[in-house]
Formats: structure tokens, C-alpha cells, sequence
């Protein structure tokens, strides 16, 4: 697949746009390129690269809408889509939520793009897996990977002057090492949009140390320990939070942010006075695209947590007019403010407590206060005076990511990490959080 | 691993591939229309030629043709109407022992001999790399065979409105019953899918599959306290006839608590008891946490059954290419070479089919060519045995593989996947309403809930949809904020008890997900009410600032 410039997606659009009879449309254009590689004991399993391009049309007539998609770009098949999407739109039921396109916006753009990440090659990919794999096979251990990176773009425009387009690079790496015998495993996990930040050697061993250091891990009893939860233990905790700053389902009393008697908690204080978490699309470590193309509106720098307060909730446009809200896109990610100290450092200030280096299987259990339930994994080590004395067994934990970011005692320096579940860029620190509830011991390693 | 696929469906990584439409998006008449069988036979025929004289030792082209409809409502509005047509083609190579892998949407007899040497180049490289060569179970031709999922209604000819107007209905059952709000969906899935291989087959299959879940919440706005309850009919691999709700479908809960569904069901009396339960939730006395016997309804059970089972005795997790992602299985070789490994109590069967009629899973052959078939995986308790894919049956001393392999399209590469894995019901004659009269304090759990088990499937946490407190024989009133913890082997030799044939029925799981990049899959699992003695119960009720 062509990676099309901007030249080339607003021929396209104009005529999507020159085609139609509608009251308004609205095109979309995806493509992207993604490489993969794939290996376990200590061997690749599979490789390959996946290529698609979508064009998807959009038009109304009054509050009835229609959409077609096709991934063919000659005039007739232009037209097709368009006839296609009109058929449906006359058809289609009035939808009384129907919000009109959006006028024309201004997008800044964001450094979404590294022309390197994007010259990744098979040759690479097959070496960030040799790299893991040989270092493994030298220290007797078995390992387990993905490196996978995408070129990508998006073009968004519609007939009240909306265009927007751009290029992204991503990659992503994890790996995890186990011993030969299965008494140990460890895991990394690296996320980047420029290729100079990823360094397979340094991930891999990162990986064998852990597994290495994790044999032999003992029973702890399950209860309220002080934890220093590394990035990956609590993005998709965190993440998982976020996703429900719903303003339609606080308002609407169904969810942890409704307040009693209805009302939402916009402004209340139920986080830690520590805890920033904010969104920025022009962020130099977690870019991303300067819009929402759900909604076609520009997303903003703006507060989602600010000193332990909600600082914003979530408008969809026909929300956000019922409630004479300014409407916003909806962001892309989520940054965590932090300190400089490293997880070294947090563990050198802890008497008694547990290292968590990932969570596992993460499921909401009460909606209501938020309750997740999931598991450590590749890594859960207790810590005596300041060092790491020895690994312990698995835990599952049940809590929910508000008392969380309430019982946090110290904050490291935020780590660039994507989520397993969640779909944002984030930036988040490792933390120190006091009286964690593991409820019961996995034998799982 | 059940993973948050709706979520990505419904309008995360997937795009602008899934749209918001109202009304068809696809002309009927273009849905109704296959590709004709020649012309993929000669496409097919192009990739294999091109693979072979590319050097490959073997070659599959998989033609995929995947029509999707989903359809949304909210309260009484039709949200959304999405359709989405996915066309093209993959092509699976050994060269030099190892597999390639590479796939086109330019479906041409050039775009398609263009990915076979793309893939035997693949497999080039990675063989560079490869320690030993593959080993393939081996698969006789069959030549040219259609197999088509038995159905009388095919989703694709009901009219949308007709398929909106079920939904709105069954919303409006719900809120008339007490929900505050309710959402529906109806997932409908047609995937069409030509499979040639070197071995001398070509197959046709044409398969559908349907999921109509309703959520409903009630909010008590004074209290601010809020409860949602899920319907409980399970997704089906069967056409549009499943929403013709039979009497003879009918299925009594213990003590009446709910009607339920076999190879039928009414979306609206589903939805009403949704309703119900909701607002029955909100007022539910909170559950004293500790030992329980459960009584779990096949609509709970289905899913512990896949955590617990249907993915700990998958080989590749077994043999650890999972080990990255999904994870790795307590159940390991070494207990299943003993004979005697006791994953479960002596009344457990677990059994592995990929035919049962109306199942997720049901094909005629899976996605290397494979006939499908019907095996034990779990004998009187004892781990007798795995699920396997032809590069994996040699590993088990096995000469022809189960037929587990499966792509959840085109453009993704097949491996190892959960074939329908069902607890095989009670030889003695026993209802729910008996299996209750036989417990102390108990609980009885109907409905698929959160659900949270390790890498290597020892300790799980389950909960569910509906609660009710068993005393001395007899249901007595609802429970709420309850979740179980066990281990897997443990729980299932807690298992005293299976009802009989007369309430087996399926559950599924629509979205399974699995690999790296991810890809998902439909599984069903059947069961009878099952009682499991003496399990941890805890209270999940937890406040915030």
C-alpha cells in the first residue's frame, strides 16, 4: 500500500464532495502498513506485513444519515460509495440524537511521524527478535516476543471545509523470558513513535534479568501491602478509569463520577493531591492526532485530573449541546505528571513492601466504585530496608484505580507505555501506593 | 481469553473499517451474491502454482469474504447500523521447514501469486532463524466440497428496520419491567470462506453466526446507586430462525427465577427479565462472604468453562507460544503423560467438538483443511488429552490433527484455536430444583458476569449475572456484590453434582481473543446446572471518596 500525501487525499476527497447531492458529507481516509514479528522457544513463529486503505463516506439528508465504505479510489468506484451511502441516508430512520458536521476547524499538527520508524525493515524486526533470542539461549532461558510497527495516515474532511491530514510512525515490543524449568518468567515491554528510543538489547535483558531473579518466589499472604506498581501495572488500571469520564453517564447517574441526587462530581476532589493527569496531542513523547475523527473536532491540551480534582469529563457534541457545554475531540492521551525519581530510587525509600511489574487480565467487578480485579505477573518481588529480598508468588488484587490514585505515597519519572486493553498513548510514572488488596495468591508463573 | 473486543468493534482500533450507518450499506442483492466457486478455484490454483515453483514444500490460500452487520440501540432510538465487507486473500507457505505468511485484497490471480512468493520469501527468512523444521500432520485432499452452517433464515435477507424494530422492542420490554435505560446490540456474522491447499482440496464454507446481548441499568438517583443486569441468550452459530422463540425451547430455572432459551429465544422476554433484574439488583441484600456451595447455571458456567478449561488445554499454550500474551497452562505435558492427572472430580467429562449443530464453533473443516470431529479432552475426571493443529499433533503422538486451526480473516494467519469445549451432562436423572433441594447454603449463579483468571489458569475470579441465596433447600431471595475465587483444579474436583441431558444447553463466547496481533474467535460450551461444594465467596461492595 501507498502511503497517500495530502495532495493526493484532498484530490479525493474533492471529488467525494464533488460527487454528492446531499445536505453534507463527511469522508474519512485510512491506510497504514504494519510489520510484525512474532517468536517463542527461542524460535520466530511468524512474520509478515498487513497493508489496508478504507475510504468511508458519510452524507445526510436533514437528520437521516447513510454511510458506505470501499477501498477502491478510481472515479467510478468515488461515485459508487457516494450513490451507495445517498441510497442510505434517504432510507435511513431519523436519528433524534443526529448532530450536524462540524465548521470548519484549525488543526495544529503534532509530531506524530518519524521517517525512521517508518523505514523499518523485515531486517530489523528479525533482529530486535534475535537479539532476545540469543541472549536467551546463552543464559539457558526460553523466550517469548512481538516487535510490531505501523505506518500509518488519516485524512479527515467534510463539506463545510473540515480537512485534516497526517502521518503516524508507532512501534511496540514486548517479551517475555521464562526459565527452562518454568520457575521463573520475566517481562518487558517498550513503546515508541520514533525507532531512536527502542533499544532491543536493553529490553531483552531487562526481561532475562527479571525472569532470572524471579525462581524460587515465596508465599506472601494475601492482604494490604505498600506496592510500587511499575508503568505497566497501572495503565490499564488507570486507562480503564478514564474511559468512564463519560458527562452522559454521570449525568445520568450510571457511573463512579454521578453525584447523589443527581448531577455529575465535576470539580470534586477524589484523587490524591499528587495526582495531574492531563491530555496533550502535542506531547514530543506520546503525539497524537490533532483531531477526533468520530467527532471531527480538534482535541486540546486540556486538565482530565488536576491536584486530585475532576477536571474535565467527556462531551459527545449532542451531549455537550443539551447541557450548553463547549464540545472538544476527545483525546488520544493521557500523561501522568511525575518526578525524577526512578523505581530504584522508590524502592530505596521503602522499609516493607512488594514490586509489581505488570497486572494481568484486568476486569471491572463493580461499576459502581470502579472495582477491578486482575493479577501480577513476569515479576512480583517483596521488598525489605530499601532492597529487593527475594520473589514472591503471584497475586490477585481487587481495587479500584480511585483508592489507588488516593493512597499514593510517592511518584517516579513517567515512562512512556501503551496500554494492553486501553486505547491511549500514555505517559505514566511508577508509583508507590500504601495498602493495595491482594485478595488471594496465584500459583501462576 | 474473553478480551474487550466489543470495545474495539464498536469504534477503537478497527476505524474507519466499521462505520455508523443507518440502513443497509451493502445492496442486498451484492451480500446474496458469493463469489463464484470457478473463479476462486482458479485464484486458488494461481497461488499454489506460484508458491510451488517459488520453492515451497507446501501451500494454503485461504479466499475470505466477511459480511458483518451490527446493530445498536438505545432506549428507543436506533444508535447505529453498522455493516462492514471485508475481501481477499491469504497464503500460507513451508518453505525450507518453516511457514511464511502473506496476504492481498487484490484479488486477481497476479495479486494472489504475488503474495505466495511474498510468503515463500518470508519463509526463507524465517527459517534462518528456525532450530528444527515443522512437522505436519498429514491431511488427505477431499477435492471440491461446500459446507454451509444449517439455517432457514439468513440475517442477510431481513430487512434492517424489521431487525430495529426486534431491538427497540425488546428495550421497551425492559423498561416497562424497571430499567432506567437499556442498550441492545445484534451482532450478525457471515463469514464466507474458500480454503485450497497443496494437499488436493478445495473447500467452500459459508458461515453464520448471531449474538443479540441487552444491558439493562436502574438508577436510584437519591441513593446514587446504580445496577446493570445482562440478558442471558447466547450467541448461536445458526441463522435468524433463533429469534422465533419456541415453547419447546423453554428451559425453567430453579425455583422459576427465570425462563430460559435452548435453540431459541424471545429477545423481548430476555430483555424484560433484564429489567427485572436490574432493578432487582439495587435493593439485593449484599452477600456475607465465605465458603459456598455454588449451583451454576449454563448460562454462568459456559464461561468458566472456557477460562478454566477450554484455554488451559490448548497445546500451543501448553507448549508456550502463548507465553508473550494469553500465557502459558498449569495443564503440562508431563501431567497428561501420566494418565492420571486429576483435573477434575469422576463425573467430569469435558469433550471437544467442532460440529455440534447451532454452535459458535461449528464448521465442516477448519481453516488448514482439516475435517472436524469430536475427541475426549477430560475422561472421568483424568486429562486424557489436548486440542491440536497439524504442526502440533506429533508433539502428542497423535497421526492427524483435531482440526483446530482458524483465522479470523483473510489477511490474518491461522494457528491453534478453542474448538467447542462442553461439560458433558449427569448419567443420573437430577433437575436444578433437585440439585438445590440437596443444599445447605448455597448460591445459585445464573449469567456471565466479570470473569479474571492467570497466565497459566490456576486462580480465577467469576461472577455473574444473577444472585440467589440457597438455605436448607430452598432459594430465598436475591444476593448482590458476589464474586468467586478458586483454583482451576481444585473447583472442578469440588464438582458434586450434574443435571441431566434435559438441561444441557450452550452458552458462548462471541469474541475470543487470542495471538499476536490479536485476532478473535466464536466458541460455544455446553453444560447442564452443575453444584461445585464448598467455594470461596467474596463481597466485592466496596466504597468510594
Amino acid at each position: 500500500m501507498k502511503i497517500l500525501t495530502q495532495d493526493e487525499t484532498r484530490r479525493i476527497t474533492d471529488r467525494v464532495m464533488a460527487f454528492t447531492k446531499a445536505d453534507e458529507c463527511t469522508v474519512t481516509i485510512n491506510g497504514n502498513r504494519t510489520g510484525n514479528i512474532r517468536y517463542a522457544r527461542n524460535n520466530v513463529s511468524t512474520a509478515g506485513l498487513v497493508e489496508n486503505t478504507q475510504l468511508s463516506v458519510s452524507v445526510a439528508y436533514g437528520k437521516k444519515q447513510g454511510t458506505a465504505t470501499i477501498n477502491e479510489f478510481d472515479d467510478k468506484s468515488l461515485e459508487k460509495v457516494v450513490r451507495r451511502a445517498e441510497d442510505l441516508a434517504r432510507l435511513a430512520p431519523e436519528n433524534p440524537e443526529f448532530m450536524p458536521a462540524v465548521a470548519k476547524q484549525a488543526f495544529k499538527p503534532s509530531a506524530t511521524f518519524n521517517a525512521k520508524t517508518a523505514a523499518i525493515d523485515p531486517e530489523f524486526r528479525a533482529q530486535a527478535a534475535a537479539y532476545s533470542i540469543e541472549a536467551s539461549r546463552k543464559n539457558k532461558l526460553v523466550c517469548a516476543g512481538f516487535f510490531t510497527d505501523t505506518t500509518s495516515f488519516e485524512t479527515i474532511a467534510n463539506s463545510n471545509g473540515v480537512f485534516g491530514h497526517q502521518q503516524a510512525t508507532s512501534l511496540d515490543f514486548t517479551c517475555t523470558v521464562r526459565t527452562e524449568d518454568g520457575r521463573g518468567s520475566g517481562w518487558v515491554k517498550r513503546s515508541a513513535g520514533d525507532v531512536a528510543l527502542f533499544d532491543a538489547r536493553e529490553a531483552s535483558d531487562v526481561a532475562i534479568e527479571k525472569a532470572l531473579r524471579s525462581v524460587d518466589a515465596r508465599a506472601l499472604e494475601p492482604g494490604r501491602y505498600t506496592v510500587i506498581l511499575e508503568p505497566a501495572a497501572t495503565s490499564d488500571l488507570i486507562g480503564f478509569m478514564l474511559s468512564g469520564f463519560d458527562a452522559r453517564q454521570a449525568d445520568e447517574g450510571r457511573s463512579f463520577l454521578s453525584k447523589k441526587g443527581g448531577g455529575n462530581r465535576l470539580g470534586e476532589k477524589l484523587f490524591d493531591q499528587q495526582v495531574n493527569i492531563w491530555a496533550d496531542p502535542w506531547d514530543k513523547d506520546v503525539p497524537v492526532l490533532p483531531w477526533d475523527n468520530n467527532t471531527m473536532l480538534p482535541r486540546e491540551r486540556m486538565a482530565m485530573i488536576k491536584d486530585g480534582r475532576v477536571a474535565s469529563l467527556d462531551y459527545s457534541p449532542y451531549w455537550a449541546k443539551k447541557m450548553g457545554k463547549r464540545p472538544v475531540g476527545s483525546p488520544g492521551n493521557m500523561i501522568m505528571a511525575g518526578t525524577s525519581k526512578s523505581t530504584a530510587d522508590l524502592i530505596a525509600n521503602t522499609k516493607k513492601g512488594v514490586l509489581v511489574t505488570r497486572t494481568w487480565y484486568i476486569r471491572l467487578v463493580d461499576p459502581q466504585s470502579v472495582l477491578l480485579t486482575g493479577l501480577t505477573r513476569d515479576g512480583t518481588f517483596y521488598i525489605e530496608n530499601g532492597k529487593i529480598k527475594h520473589p514472591i508468588k503471584n497475586f490477585r488484587f481487587n481495587e479500584s484505580p480511585v483508592t489507588m490514585l488516593n493512597n499514593i505515597e510517592e511518584i517516579g519519572k513517567p515512562q512512556i507505555i501503551a496500554g494492553d486493553e486501553v486505547q491511549y498513548s500514555m505517559l505514566i510514572p511508577p508509583m508507590k501506593v500504601r495498602d493495595f488488596n491482594f485478595t488471594s495468591l496465584s500459583d501462576a508463573v | 481469553m474473553e478480551r474487550r473486543t466489543f470495545l474495539r468493534i464498536g469504534g477503537g482500533a478497527a476505524g474507519a473499517m466499521l462505520v455508523p450507518v443507518f440502513g443497509n450499506a451493502i445492496a442486498a442483492e451484492e451480500l446474496l451474491n458469493p463469489v463464484a466457486l470457478p473463479f476462486k478455484k482458479a485464484l486458488a490454483d494461481a497461488g499454489l502454482n506460484a508458491a510451488t515453483k517459488a520453492g515451497a514444500s507446501y501451500c494454503d490460500v485461504r479466499i475470505g469474504r466477511y459480511l458483518n452487520q451490527f446493530i445498536t440501540t438505545r432506549d428507543l432510538n436506533v444508535e447505529n447500523v453498522v455493516n462492514t465487507e471485508s475481501y481477499g486473500v491469504g497464503v500460507r507457505v513451508i518453505a525450507n521447514g518453516a511457514y511464511g505468511f502473506a496476504s492481498t485484497n487484490d484479488v486477481s490471480p497476479d495479486g494472489v501469486a504475488g503474495a505466495a512468493r511474498q510468503a515463500v520469501a518470508i519463509a526463507r527468512a524465517n527459517a534462518k532463524l528456525q532450530t528444527e523444521p515443522l512437522q505436519m500432520a498429514p491431511v488427505k485432499g477431499v477435492g471440491e466440497v461446500s459446507w454451509a452452517t444449517p439455517m432457514t433464515r439468513d440475517w442477510r435477507t431481513v430487512p434492517v428496520k424489521d431487525k430495529a424494530d426486534m431491538l427497540v422492542a425488546a428495550s421497551k420490554a425492559g423498561l416497562d419491567a424497571g430499567a432506567t435505560f437499556m442498550t441492545a446490540n445484534l451482532f450478525q456474522v457471515n463469514q464466507q470462506k474458500y480454503f485450497a491447499s497443496t494437499d488436493g482440496s478445495y473447500i467452500d464454507q459459508d458461515i453464520h453466526r448471531l449474538w443479540a446481548p441487552v444491558t439493562a441499568t436502574a438508577v436510584d438517583k437519591a441513593n446514587n446507586r446504580f445496577r446493570t443486569c445482562n440478558s442471558m441468550a447466547a450467541p448461536v452459530g445458526m441463522g435468524f430462525e433463533y429469534f422465533d422463540a419456541r415453547a419447546a425451547d423453554k428451559v425453567r430455572a430453579a425455583g422459576g427465577v427465570a425462563t430460559l432459551y435452548t435453540r431459541s429465544t424471545d429477545l423481548a422476554e430476555d430483555a424484560r427479565a433484564a429489567g427485572r433484574g436490574a432493578k432487582m439488583k439495587l435493593t439485593a441484600k449484599s452477600v456475607e462472604p465465605g465458603k459456598y456451595d455454588l449451583v451454576l447455571s449454563p448460562e454462568h458456567l459456559f464461561l468458566t468453562i472456557h477460562e478454566s478449561v477450554g484455554h488451559p488445554t490448548e497445546l500451543d499454550r501448553v507448549l508456550g507460544y502463548e507465553a508473550n500474551y494469553a500465557g502459558t497452562s498449569f495443564a503440562t505435558l508431563d501431567k497428561w503423560q501420566t494418565k492420571k492427572f486429576k483435573f477434575g472430580s469422576d463425573r467430569v467429562n469435558f469433550i471437544a467438538d467442532k460440529t455440534t449443530p447451532g454452535s459458535l464453533g461449528a464448521v465442516a473443516f477448519d481453516d488448514e483443511g482439516v475435517r472436524c470431529k469430536r475427541w475426549d479432552i477430560i475422561r472421568d475426571g483424568v486429562l486424557v488429552n489436548y486440542q491440536a493443529t497439524r504442526d502440533q499433533a506429533h508433539v502428542i503422538g497423535e497421526k492427524e490433527s483435531h482440526g483446530c486451526s482458524y483465522a479470523d480473516s483473510w489477511n490474518s494467519v491461522q494457528f491453534q484455536r478453542m474448538p467447542n469445549v462442553s461439560l458433558a451432562a449427569g448419567k443420573d436423572k437430577l433437575t436444578p430444583d433437585e440439585m438445590i433441594a440437596d443444599v445447605k447454603k448455597g448460591i445459585y449463579i445464573l449469567g456471565r458476569g466479570s470473569y479474571s483468571i492467570d497466565q497459566q489458569r490456576y486462580n480465577f475470579q467469576f461472577g455473574g449475572q444473577l444472585y440467589f441465596e440457597i438455605k436448607n433447600g430452598k432459594i430465598v431471595g436475591p444476593l448482590e456484590d458476589v464474586a468467586y475465587q478458586s483454583n482451576t483444579q481444585e473447583f472442578w474436583n469440588a464438582c458434586s453434582a450434574i443435571c441431566d441431558q434435559r438441561d444441557w444447553r450452550m452458552g458462548g463466547s462471541f469474541f475470543d481473543g487470542k495471538g499476536q496481533p490479536s485476532q478473535v474467535s466464536a466458541v460455544s460450551h455446553g453444560s447442564a446446572t452443575t453444584r461445585f461444594n464448598g467455594i470461596n465467596v467474596i463481597n466485592t461492595a466496596r466504597k468510594i471518596g
